[in-house]
């Protein structure tokens, strides 16, 4: 399977994505913002940092770079499309997903484990996934997920809700809510469900001796879903 | 502007001082270089108060590849790997502007170790905040911690460890130490000593502005009413600009065209030129006109002085400069080839096709001023006896909770959350434990690092304070498993013109010199922040000593948490019932006098060293040294962080109950042990002399003391972890 990271300016868990893609399996490829081309690919990802500096809006100055014009036309003609972190907000940037993503409720970054439920398994990312709820990790800023009334109609009809913030149970709640996102939301997809923005790293999870495991879990089921 | 006495004066020089700069250059200088002077005679860059104590501090050992002297210390860590470390202060700016001034200190120190050609790996910082219930505090910390985030998490670098105190001595002037680690292979290190004649001196990163103009003159003085008014000097950060610089440079160093390397941070172009040049024993030909300007107008003085951010000077090879460029444009940062060396040995600056400066690099650096200020020796106090009515109705427990949920106790889960701590993916030991530890990417090696201080115990015998810091540094590092290699210090200081703060500066030196030479474990970098006081009150002594060492295999990594019900716990290091000094004679017994518990450094050593062979055999669960708070507070924070319980019981020793468990007698560990090793564990410590107590047994989820005192380990974690949350919500 070949995968491609794509490198902004600021971008700093490119490297971190790119170990734990190669750990599972993938040939990955660096790609930098500025090039035109993508290499061919069965999974793009948008990693997590500080895209531009966060400066202007978080993600807005990294929708516009020049690779994104290929990376939007390799997600709308199904390619799978992954943003962690500063690459969901991208995402939301470019409009591939719906939805923005505001300053967290308390106004402070925050870097913990978190729980998340998985709500839909009929997508390539959550397929076979054996378990209910992972732990997962996030290290962010803004990732207080809001859209209008229609968009959430819309999303939850389309069932576009990929995981949600919960405790260890799986139970939704706003006290397991660490940003104040709309419905405890922490990923969601495009309605085609080949693109998933999510703020948790799963790449910070790939090891016993790191924060845990639940992100080797995600990778090799996600590896296995793409043969 | 006619330079005169008085214009020296308002640059913070002295009348002499000034005096000796005319007779140095035989003239009277102009503006440009008397602004050049005041920023490289200043305390804060020349070090004239504290040069000739700092000699005297070992900096020599087997792994240390570089000492002071250099942007950053380095030392071996085996397999062609070195780490490149050092601490700095960014106290004054810190509070005057808390959010720019913690994120511009963690720029810069980061800066210090990328110059090296380093890349960072983990940050840690040392912050020190006046008496909670002072009206400044809090916004203080929110604001400092902010601004460490800000900057840190921006970089993508994790920050693994830190500490936090309060104390109302620093009350006017708070502490803000940032502390880096970078990698680096031992044959790719960068120095700042520039070579060769007709070489190009290279401008990159961000543009010149006129930010922190005078800035590393501010930090030599003390404060007065008026340090609104020296907001403009703060620095400004940006760290999108310096995670860019940091690739660029690293990219242009995997090559082999620079010569040298210097970050501009204090006294910006002024510093970073003339100690390339005084290094390689050069001089050094700018064109003022060529550096990158933000703004219009500047004048050579404001160039020389600014102390703007993310900017670096570099020395290259003949004929790199446009594959140099390639670099700098494709990361979008300003590249200008700014001057070239000399052989004049001279600073020579032009501006407008006039010469505006021509200093002899000798007469700013070897010619700096240097004195052997007064100073007074600290008496050691006197012992205080506890008196029995004291402590007869005093409850264990309640003590206990007390000391837990005590401001310079408590959990700093709220500090370090804000931190990103685990981002790069190798961050093996996150904040709280006694050290942080990254695994040297893609090996099995990894590296622990802790930053301490002990003002109270410097305060109250520097000579005492200052050995106790480097051991404490020693103790946290061996708790995680690893092998002390080295240290650096940022001594904060009151003013090195009273004769007591002096005397805690010479006396703290004296005492961190002895330790670690003692210990092994060298000093290869740091800072001096003295005038850390407002009008004439100082803070109290305040050196912090961050410590790095090393785990050859990470899997043998330690952690304090209890890990299994039925082990047995031990306290290695005897317990004297040292009560004086500390936080229960303070919280609980209101007594503020009395000497520090004293220093053994051969039992330091000792106890060290054998419990890292029994971390070696695996015959150790978890660890955790003894400071603060004594016996029961450690054991009480790795009951809470392993959600377990204990039955202790107290040794029968002549001291009571009370001296037993909440006394701060050094050298010290808390171990949990499994049964079937008990024996051997017993057998090591006697055959190395080490005194042992058997401490107790970890139970489910109580704290039980000598079968009749109890609580939760639930109680207790609330005790411990909602001051501060609590606190900086109201």
């Amino acid at each position: 399977m070949k995968s491609s990271v794509i490198t902004f300016p600021g971008s700093n868990c490119d490297r971190d994505m790119d170990v734990a893609l190669k750990k599972f399996g993938f040939k990955n490829k660096m790609v930098w913002h500025a090039d035109a081309e993508l290499p061919k690919s069965d999974l793009v990802v948008l990693p997590g940092g500080f895209s531009y500096g966060d400066y202007l809006r978080c993600g807005s100055m990294a929708s516009k770079s020049k690779i994104m014009q290929s990376v939007i036309n390799f997600a709308n003609s199904g390619g799978m499309v992954m943003g962690i972190c500063n690459g969901f907000q991208i995402l939301v940037e470019t409009g591939l997903v719906p939805g923005v993503l505001l300053r967290n409720k308390y106004l402070e970054f925050i870097c913990k484990n978190v729980f998340v439920k998985i709500n839909d398994k009929k997508n390539k990312y959550f397929k076979n996934v054996n378990n209910e709820v992972l732990e997962f990790h996030i290290a962010h800023n803004e990732g207080n997920y809001f859209c209008t009334q229609d968009q959430l109609k819309e999303i939850e009809d389309n069932n576009q809700i990929a995981i949600n913030y919960c405790d260890e149970n799986g139970k939704i709640e706003d006290q397991f809510n660490p940003n104040g996102s709309i419905k405890n939301i922490a990923g969601i997809f495009n309605k085609e469900k080949n693109v998933l923005g999510m703020m948790p790293h799963p790449e910070r999870m790939i090891d016993t001796s790191l924060s845990g495991e639940d992100g080797s879990l995600f990778f090799k089921n996600l590896i296995n879903n793409l043969k | 502007m006619i330079v005169n006495e008085q214009v020296a004066i308002d640059h913070g020089l002295k009348k002499d001082e000034y005096a000796k700069i005319c007779e140095l250059l035989k003239r009277t200088p102009n503006i440009t270089e008397l602004g050049i002077f005041s920023a490289m005679w200043n305390e804060h860059c020349s070090y004239k108060s504290s040069r000739l104590h700092l000699k005297k501090l070992p900096t020599k050992g087997k792994k240390v590849i570089q000492g002071p002297g250099e942007n950053a210390g380095v030392i071996d860590i085996e397999d062609n790997d070195a780490i490149v470390f050092k601490i700095e202060s960014h106290n004054h700016p810190s509070f005057i502007e808390p959010y720019q001034g913690a994120a511009t200190g963690v720029g810069g120190i980061m800066r210090d170790v990328f110059t090296m050609g380093a890349r960072p790996i983990a940050n840690l910082n040392s912050i020190h905040f006046g008496s909670p219930q002072h009206k400044k505090t809090k916004n203080l910390l929110r604001g400092v911690v902010h601004g460490i985030g800000g900057y840190g998490n921006c970089m993508g670098v994790p920050t693994i460890a830190g500490q936090t105190s309060f104390d109302s001595s620093y009350n006017g002037n708070i502490l803000v130490n940032a502390m880096t680690l970078g990698l680096v292979k031992k044959n790719k290190i960068f120095y700042s000593k520039a070579a060769g004649l007709d070489k190009p001196v290279i401008y990159v990163g961000s543009k010149t502005g006129r930010d922190g103009i005078h800035g590393a003159s501010m930090a030599s003085t003390s404060f007065d009413e008026k340090i609104e008014e020296k907001k403009p000097t703060v620095q400004v950060g940006d760290p999108f600009t310096e995670k860019l610089l940091l690739e660029a440079c690293l990219e242009l160093m995997a090559g082999d065209s620079i010569i040298a390397i210097q970050d501009m941070g204090a006294a910006g172009l002024t510093s970073s030129s003339i100690e390339m040049a005084s290094k390689g024993n050069l001089g050094i030909e700018i064109n003022l006109n060529k550096v990158p300007c933000r703004e219009s107008k500047m004048t050579p003085y404001e160039i020389m002085l600014s102390e703007s951010q993310e900017r670096m000077l570099i020395v290259l090879e003949n004929g790199k400069e446009e594959q140099a460029k390639k670099i700098f444009d494709k990361w979008n940062l300003d590249f200008a080839v700014i001057g070239k060396t000399t052989k004049t040995k001279k600073i020579e600056l032009y501006f407008n096709e006039e010469k505006v400066a021509d200093i002899p690099v000798n007469t700013l650096v070897e010619n700096s001023p240097m004195y052997d200020r007064k100073w007074k020796k600290t008496k050691l106090p006197k012992k205080n006896k506890i008196k029995k009515e004291d402590i007869k109705h005093l409850k264990i427990i309640d003590a206990l909770k007390k000391i837990l949920a005590n401001p310079n106790v408590c959990s700093k889960e709220w500090i370090w959350q804000q931190y990103d701590h685990t981002v790069m993916g190798d961050t093996i030991q996150k904040p709280g434990g006694d050290a942080g530890v990254v695994r040297v990417h893609g090996t099995d090696k990894a590296v622990a690092a802790s930053v301490d201080s002990s003002a109270v115990y410097c305060w109250a015998h520097p000579l005492t304070g200052g050995k106790q810091v480097v051991c404490e540094s020693f103790r946290n590092l061996i708790s995680v498993g690893a092998k002390p290699i080295a240290i650096t210090n940022c001594l904060n200081f009151g003013s090195p013109e009273n004769e007591e703060n002096m005397g805690e500066f010479v006396e703290c030196v004296q005492g961190i010199g002895e330790a670690s030479d003692y210990l092994k474990f060298p000093v290869v970098s740091g800072n001096v922040s003295f005038y850390n006081q407002t009008k004439d009150q100082g803070i109290k002594p305040t050196p912090a000593i961050g410590g790095v060492g090393l785990i050859k295999d990470y899997k043998n990594m330690i952690t304090m948490d209890f890990k299994e019900v039925d082990n047995l716990v031990l306290v290695i290091g005897k317990t004297e019932g040292h009560i004086d000094q500390s936080l229960f004679a303070r919280t609980i017994l209101d007594e503020k006098n009395g000497p520090p518990p004293e220093v053994n450094l051969f039992n330091e050593k000792n106890n060290g060293e054998t419990l890292l062979k029994l971390i070696d055999n695996n015959l150790i669960r978890s660890a955790h040294d003894v400071s603060l708070g004594g016996i029961i507070t450690a054991v009480a924070k790795m009951c809470i962080k392993g959600k377990k319980g204990i039955n202790i019981k107290k040794p029968k020793y002549l001291i009571n109950e009370i001296e037993y468990l909440f006394a701060e007698d050094q050298g010290r560990y808390i171990l949990e042990v499994g049964k079937k090793d008990f024996k051997k564990v017993a057998d090591i410590l006697n055959k190395n002399a080490v005194h042992f107590d058997e401490l107790g047994i970890i139970t489910e989820n109580e704290l039980y003391i000598n079968d009749k005192t109890k609580v939760t380990i639930d109680e207790l974690s609330v005790s411990n972890k909602s001051w501060l949350i609590n606190y900086m919500s109201k």
